[in-house]
């Protein structure tokens, strides 16, 4: 074991990834000397050469496009898309294109194309760098939509995400790559849950609060303040957003019989909207009180000086727990 | 030539009547990279050296209000610095360096040009009129830019790489439709680095501004860097010859001589306000400092490249100029230094008592007027805001 930061541990699922798989390419912008702006790819351009590790044009559509074309002549690319609010350049490659190759070929076609966004707020950026915009890819079949909460999620899942023949849309939770945990990098995947499971990180049984990369962290300080108050949260990290684990939600709703939906993205037509729907139909019978979202307001990213107010916090998902026993 | 009507505009010019062949990128297509032609009228020495098609006839006045510029944008960069390291801006994207680039094509400008920045355009922000106190919101946290871009026809500052070229064309191309070209027309300037100059929006706008001949002019500062990545990894070509391709004439300028872009930028805004279409300026410069405050230059670059390009400052050969021409007391650089100094002073002072948004205000202006969802919304967030204050209350 040893402890690592959540981009430490990115760094070191890649670069695992680089050695057992002479295919896997690394490509984007700053991510050779500079190792990228959040250090992700530091040294794996010293290490495994020019050829492996791509510093790109600046063109987001070029890191897509021309990934889906290597990926087409056998490579397994893994992009880097600098900040969430710089992926749109690359839309049409990523909704168009890569989502579809598969279902266009009749199966014969396989893009194994890893895109990584660094995605959230909460760093005091300006715009642009903290946006959430994962649902726009959940709603696009064919793309395969992670996060990772921790480093040890971090860790497995980016090689998982490399592993598959599917696209993976991999997002990053950038509040929280300087969070330290236990990693054991000498671990196979072997033992790794899967990448489209749901992970109970907190048993319980009053409410389920189910959650999603950097809202991970929060929505467990959550579950340790709510104990005081005599209240048990049980906190699931969904880690996949699509497809999503219905079964673990499910389970644990049918559980609980109360459910809060908590991501930093803006709640209208988020995944809390998604799964609430998907909770009401299995769980109607079991429910107590109607899901509830905690996100962002309906407005765009205000400036960092705001955002504070604008994204959810400790105090808004216990505000949400304590309103489903108001029914 | 004066060309009133934008579809006799986009359609009567041929590119052999333009009548600029002597800086057409064609010309010089052929020539290797090394021996790219740089517009240049005043050396690193502060030597004033002509150019057949770029004549300048420049008073002492002006080159005094040049100096003036540079100085204290200089100045206002290096306080803005300074206040992100005491914590009071979140990041700033410094232009040291790039300050006769930006003051040049600014002073170029008519009133009734309209300029297009990125984010780094503090110095031609300056020449603009607009309140620096502006740009330190932006970089504060406290505003997303929120000027009003009409009022001294510079917009609001573009963060997504690329993407304010294409408005430029577009509004260029509006003043076409109201037949703005010809003689007394406006012209559109805009901004760009060396690094999106490999986004598809960019040669997007190529590609429009030439099949419209639209009125306006890609400014194009080369700083050699974006971030970490060198000038190598977006061409292969000196970046003006690039506009030949589309179709409009390319030209290199000495991005750190003031006189060269002034005159280079006046040249191309004058023919694009004729209806000649547009140009592609490359302003050929460096980056002296990190991206921004929050990027770390020693990770990737030499320092020697630093030492070399310092010789060649922008606002060490004015200085040398008015020296050596004796168009000025020696006072005169400390009265610039005082007035830097005090515009400085002001912006700090400006920065540090500057009030945060109320939290409220971030439910304004998403739509023309508050729609039925965003005023439940902000109903229900004052009542959460409420809720603490009770709170409290009963503590
Ligand atoms: C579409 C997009 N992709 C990536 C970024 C992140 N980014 C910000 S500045 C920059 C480099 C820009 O280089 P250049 O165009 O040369 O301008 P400079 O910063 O040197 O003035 C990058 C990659 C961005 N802002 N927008
Ligand atoms: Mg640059």
């Amino acid at each position: 074991m040893t402890t690592l930061t959540l981009s430490k541990a990115l760094n070191e699922g890649l670069r695992k990834a680089l050695e057992n798989d002479p295919k896997v390419l690394i490509m984007g912008e700053d991510v050779g000397k500079l190792g990228g702006v959040f250090r992700v790819t530091d040294g794996l351009q010293k290490d495994f050469g020019e050829a492996r590790v791509v510093d790109t044009p600046l063109a987001e559509s070029g890191i897509v496009g021309t990934a889906i074309g290597l990926a087409l002549r056998g490579y397994r690319p893994i992009c880097e898309i600098q900040f969430d609010g710089f992926v749109f350049p690359a839309f049409d490659q990523i909704v168009c294109q890569l989502a579809k190759m598969r279902y266009r070929s009749l199966g014969k076609l396989s893009l194994p194309v890893v895109i990584r966004i660094p995605f959230g707020g909460g760093i005091g950026a300006v715009e642009h760098h903290s946006e959430s915009p994962e649902a726009l890819f959940a709603h696009t079949p064919g793309l395969r939509v992670v996060s990772c909460g921790d480093p040890a999620d971090a860790f497995a899942m980016i090689q998982q995400s490399v592993n598959s023949d599917d696209p993976v849309i991999f997002f990053e939770p950038k509040r929280r790559y300087w969070d330290k945990a236990e990693v054991d990098v000498a671990e196979g995947l072997a033992a790794a849950l899967p990448l489209d499971r749901a992970r109970v990180l907190v048993p319980g049984s009053d409410v389920t609060v189910l959650t999603y990369g950097p809202m991970v962290r929060t929505c467990a300080e959550a579950a340790v303040a709510a104990a005081q108050d005599g209240r048990s949260l049980e906190v699931i990290d969904l880690r996949s957003l699509a497809p999503l684990d219905t079964a673990t939600i499910v389970e644990s709703v049918r559980k609980t019989g109360r459910c809060v939906v908590v991501h930093e993205a803006v709640v209208t037509g988020g995944l809390g909207a998604e799964i609430a729907a998907r909770i009401t139909q299995e769980c109607f019978y079991q429910l107590e009180a109607p899901v509830l979202r905690v996100g962002a307001y309906t407005t765009p990213y205000p400036p960092s000086r705001l955002e504070e107010h604008y994204l959810p916090d400790l105090d808004r998902v216990l505000d949400a727990v304590d309103r489903t026993f108001g029914y | 030539m004066a060309v009133k009507d934008a579809g006799q505009a986009a359609s009567s010019q041929s590119r052999g009547a333009r009548g600029r062949a002597s800086r057409s990128a064609a010309a010089v297509a052929d020539r290797p990279p090394e021996q790219a032609e740089l517009v240049q009228l005043l050396t690193p020495e502060g030597e004033r050296v002509k150019h057949p098609d770029y004549p300048l006839d420049i008073t002492a006045a002006e080159v005094k209000g040049l100096y003036r510029d540079l100085v204290i944008v200089r100045r206002i960069d290096f306080e803005a610095i300074a206040l992100q390291r005491q914590g009071e801006l979140g990041i700033w994207a410094s232009l040291l360096g790039q300050e006769a680039a930006q003051v040049g094509s600014g002073r170029a400008l008519g009133p009734r040009d309209m300029a297009f920045p990125t984010y780094r355009e503090h110095g031609v922000a300056w020449c603009r009129g607009l309140d620096p106190m502006k740009l330190l919101e932006l970089f504060r946290g406290v505003s997303h830019g929120g000027w009003d871009p009409t009022e001294h026809n510079f917009h609001l500052y573009t963060i997504v790489i690329g993407s304010q070229t294409l408005h430029a064309t577009g509004y260029a191309m509006g003043i076409q439709r109201d037949g703005a070209v010809g003689e007394d027309g406006e012209a559109v300037i805009v901004y760009f680095g060396d690094g999106a100059t490999s986004q598809g929006d960019v040669n997007e706008a190529f590609i429009y501004a030439s099949v419209n001949n639209a009125p306006v002019v890609f400014f194009c500062q080369n700083n050699q860097w974006a971030i970490s990545e060198p000038l190598e990894r977006q061409s292969r070509v000196p970046l003006y010859q690039r506009a030949s391709g589309f179709g409009f004439p390319g030209v290199r300028v000495d991005g750190n001589d003031v006189f060269a872009c002034l005159a280079v930028t006046r040249k191309a805004m004058q023919a694009a306000r004729e209806g000649q279409g547009p140009t592609l300026i490359e302003a050929y410069t460096y980056r002296m400092g990190a991206h921004t405050t929050t990027d770390d230059p020693t990770r990737y670059r030499l320092s020697a490249e630093l030492e070399a390009w310092k010789l060649k400052d922008p606002i060490e050969r004015v200085k040398q100029y008015l020296i050596r021409t004796e168009q000025v007391e020696m006072s005169f650089f400390d009265e610039v230094d005082a007035e830097a100094a005090e515009v400085g002073g002001q912006v700090r002072a400006a920065c540090q008592t500057m009030p945060d948004p109320l939290p409220e205000s971030m439910f304004d202006d998403v739509y023309t007027s508050r729609t039925a969802q965003n005023a439940a919304e902000r109903a229900e967030f004052d009542a959460y805001l409420d809720s603490f204050v009770g709170e409290e209350a009963a503590r």
